[in-house]
């Protein structure tokens, strides 16, 4: 039976599974129902400094891009850090704590970009006993105006400064979450790691407008009769974060520094895969806001079957194993040769692969009177689009053309050796370069 | 000889081999994967689902079919076992339509609820064709545990004594075990000797021993059992069959409906069975339904079901009542049967139609005459062979809320009980329920 059991930068929890610092981690009676549901740890909603406390729009702060059955395909949101008393939030941490030993508890904090702001608050955090802090520099709405949130986060000295004091000023682990909403998310990745952080976790939301209200002419959600930007994530941001991810995984200045993976994570698969690009752990919240708290039985009971397969005893096993196999386009096989492949068995005659080949595409595929459909060898440049739009899974498949056969399209024999774009002739700077 | 459905008296072969063989394949064809990833994906995760409160053995509907979304049918199939053993059995025989697909919201809202019995027997047949036994049996612990009947509460209650570790003896009347599993439910609902298969699967688990042909009150006795042996379970389910009351009902091809139900399931050769031309099937469960539809799908030409209330009392569901009518069932309601008559070389069942007057079924005295060459009796079964030593309550033996009857450490379960309502479902659920206490009292 494969171990879940999670070391991330010294803080233990008995699945890598956490509930990101949002909605969900905002009070005590929340985590402890996700403790009770068996999350692993939680990163406890963003505190800000002592004093009266932020405040919330009253009317609508979510909105949702939907699927045809309902199914929350992304999520937007404008919601602010806590707006709950310091203290409350702090004796209830300290309560949680005391009754959870084996779950981690981080507390997410975003103060303004001054020493003593950050100085006077650590020790409070301390105190409570937590595992260690996680430092908001993502938020991209509402507390981002007031210099604090994706506004720090979208500058690497400040982040650097900031982290710095933290580790002056706190001793547990320091993890820096970053901000999608940068052009290269490795720039606040390495100012991190210069400030000394332990960990980065990513990403935050993506600055969004979900929807527009057509009658009101307003962005959604809309409050009397305006709307602002929102933060977004949920399903639809996954392949956004984890490109983001692989990049401060695979960049030699940035590697090895541990990941905290975030943005759309639903089930066992999604978190392997944020896993097998460098994440030590996983951070959720969309799935728990829409699902509630049980989801987290499918993530750990997909996760162990999966690790059982593949004979993966510890997390540790496959944790950044893909990350060599993230490479630039440049070093791409261009020897690589392959070919669409129909299997008339499977196939229920729907056209879609013609409709998209012939239309947008290569004219691969050829179409007879009573609806057979057919590559066509000499065109097809194996793009993969017939074999994405394909309703039937495994109907169309890619096949490799071994060396020394001819390719159809190109009448040239398909090379053994390796040859990509920085030694083909057609790049010029492969003759600049002699 | 060729035979058709028009030739006279009860012969075998009235449809060709071919025919039979369709007749009697899966009632449901079982999902695909795609299938399966598609239904599952209308399942919308309901908190507190419905769905699991309607079932009595309170399988986690909502988690199993999301892991079978997230492609791990695996895991999905022990979330099913981990409440019921018999889940592989359960997803073809229970009647959904009155339970977990009942109570779905999208039933309720739309009227097209989630395939949960057909997405259960996607997990269950995913692991068991694997041959992979979930559960491993804790270490042993000494203690001896009889148990009466290897049905579906037999079963269950000796697995979860299994993993307990304790040993299990199971003392089968039959020569072969699983109960109404393979005796007594409609050949179509469970193909490919999937009964045993399922009993082999479970018994895997190790620590059961089945001794066959060992009927209580004739080949054991309880008492010597109940010394033998630190707790005992009885799950001897009902072997009696209640009879008409009403005149002419010993003559010859008056027969028991569960009889011919368990002949056809134990028949090699689906040709070689025996079926009148004319059929008539007295009753109103699923007994009823299963000897009526089987008729008629080994090619009797006029079958008539005849219920004594109206369709809303019978306790066949509405889809049942609706399967009938789909083969060509005819089924008449408020209508009793007086005699049984011999009408030339075959019988005819005189009737009296019957209505519900202040809550009491009352004669109108009008009656009818149905021809029928067999006639099946499916009115329900009784207790039959249980020890005197044992309170009764209503026919059946008498337990309480953990299962113990009124002799200590003999529990009991299922049909042969007072909580019994005949649905494999319930029997797994007080087998392991019983089970549960058996094994609290062992080690306190």
């Amino acid at each position: 039976m494969a171990d879940l059991t999670s070391n991330f930068v010294g803080i233990k929890s008995p699945n890598p599974f956490w509930l990101a610092s949002a909605p969900p981690t905002d009070k005590e009676y929340n985590v402890r129902r996700a403790f009770e549901a068996g999350w692993g740890g939680v990163v406890w909603k963003t505190l800000g400094s002592e004093g009266p406390p932020v405040v919330n729009v009253n009317g609508p702060r979510y909105g949702v891009v939907h699927g045809a059955d309902r199914r929350v395909l992304g999520l937007n949101n404008i919601e602010l850090i806590t707006d709950r008393d310091l203290y409350k939030n702090l004796d209830e941490i300290k309560r949680v704590k005391i009754d959870y030993p084996d779950r981690a508890i981080i507390v997410s904090l975003m103060v303004p970009c001054e020493e003593e702001a950050w100085k006077a608050i650590l020790p409070l955090v301390e105190e409570t006993g937590a595992d260690g802090i996680e430092l908001n520099f993502g938020c991209p709405h509402g507390m981002a105006e007031r210099g604090m949130g994706a506004a720090v986060g979208q500058v690497p000295e400040y982040i650097e400064m900031v982290t710095r004091w933290c580790k002056q000023y706190y001793s547990k682990p320091v993890i820096v979450k970053l901000t999608p909403n940068i052009t290269d998310v490795r720039q606040p990745a390495a100012a991190a790691q210069a400030g000394g952080a332990d960990a980065v976790s990513l990403i935050n939301t993506i600055n969004s407008i979900i929807s527009v209200d057509l009658d009101v002419m307003a962005p959604n959600p809309t409050i009397d009769g305006k709307g602002t930007h929102g933060g977004y994530c949920g399903p639809a941001v996954k392949p956004i974060a984890m490109n983001m991810v692989a990049e401060i995984a695979r960049d030699p200045e940035t590697s090895g520094l541990p990941i905290s993976g975030i943005g759309g994570i639903t089930n066992w698969r999604d978190a392997a895969e944020y896993m097998v690009l460098g994440c030590g752990n996983v951070q959720v919240c969309t799935a728990a806001m829409t699902y509630g708290f049980k989801i987290i039985e499918e993530m750990i009971s997909g996760l162990s079957q999966w690790m059982d397969e593949k004979g993966h005893t510890s997390i540790d096993d496959f944790v950044g194993r893909a990350v060599p196999n993230v490479t630039d386009w440049q070093y791409l096989n261009l020897n690589y040769v392959s070919k669409a492949s129909i299997n008339q068995d499977d196939c229920i005659n729907c056209g879609r692969c013609y409709a998209a080949c012939e239309d947008t595409s290569h004219q691969a595929i050829a179409m007879t009177k009573d609806r057979e459909f057919s590559v066509i060898d000499s065109e097809c440049v194996a793009c993969n689009l017939c074999v994405e739009v394909c309703p039937v899974e495994n109907c169309i498949t890619m096949v490799q053309q071994e060396p020394g056969m001819v390719d159809a399209r190109t009448n040239k024999v398909v090379e053994k050796e390796h040859g990509d774009w920085t030694t083909h002739p057609n790049n010029p700077s492969v003759f600049a370069a002699e | 000889m060729n035979h058709s459905t028009s030739t006279a008296g009860i012969v075998s072969g009235r449809l060709n081999a071919n025919a039979l063989v369709e007749n009697f394949d899966d009632l449901h064809a079982p999902l695909s994967k795609h299938e399966a990833l598609v239904a599952s994906d209308r399942c919308y995760f309901c908190h507190d689902a419905p769905c699991m409160t309607a079932c009595p053995t309170s399988i986690d509907i909502p988690l199993f079919i999301r892991q079978i979304s997230t492609g791990t049918a695996e895991a999905s199939a022990k979330t099913i076992f981990s409440q019921n053993i018999l889940g592989g059995m359960c997803a073809r025989v229970c009647p959904t339509e009155t339970l977990c697909e009942e109570v779905c919201v999208r039933e309720v809202s739309e009227g097209k609820p989630v395939e949960i019995g057909r997405l259960q027997r996607f997990a269950t047949d995913r692991l068991m064709s694997q041959n992979i036994h979930p559960f491993v049996r804790a270490n042993n612990t000494d203690k001896k545990i009889a148990i009466i009947g290897s049905g579906p509460a037999g079963l269950a209650c000796a697995h979860k004594l299994a993993t307990y570790g304790h040993d299990v003896t199971i003392f089968e009347a039959r020569k072969k075990g699983g109960g109404l599993n393979e005796f007594g439910i409609a050949t179509y609902k469970s193909i490919n000797d999937f009964a045993q298969k399922e009993l082999d699967w479970l018994l895997s688990i190790g620590g059961i021993k089945v001794e066959y042909d060992k009927a209580i009150g004739k080949d054991i006795s309880l008492s010597q059992v109940q010394s033998d042996y630190d707790a005992v379970f009885i799950g001897m389910g009902l072997s009696g069959v209640n009879a008409l009351r009403c005149e002419g009902e010993n003559m010859a091809n008056v027969d028991d409906a569960v009889t011919f139900i368990s002949d056809l399931r134990q028949t090699e050769n689906l040709s070689e069975v025996q079926v009148g031309r004319n059929i008539v099937v007295i009753g109103g469960g699923m007994t009823a339904v299963d000897a009526a539809v089987q008729s008629k799908l080994l090619g009797a030409q006029n079958v008539s079901l005849v219920y004594r209330r109206g369709k809303e009392n019978m306790s066949a569901s509405v889809y049942e009542q609706e399967l009938a009518t789909s083969k060509g069932v005819r089924i008449i309601y408020n209508a009793q049967p007086l005699k049984v008559l011999v009408n030339g070389s075959g019988l005819d069942v005189e009737f009296g139609y019957t209505e519900t007057i202040n809550g009491k079924l009352e004669q109108t005295g009008e009656k009818f005459n149905i021809n029928a060459d067999q006639v099946f009796k499916a009115i329900g079964q009784n207790l039959s062979g249980a020890s005197e030593i044992l309170t009764l309550s209503g026919g059946k033996i008498q337990i309480d809320e953990n299962g113990c009857t009124s002799v200590p450490n003999v529990w009991a379960g299922g049909d042969c009980a007072t909580g019994g309502d005949d649905l494999t479902v319930t029997a797994v659920a007080e087998g392991r329920d019983a089970a549960i206490n058996i094994n609290t009292m062992l080690l306190s």
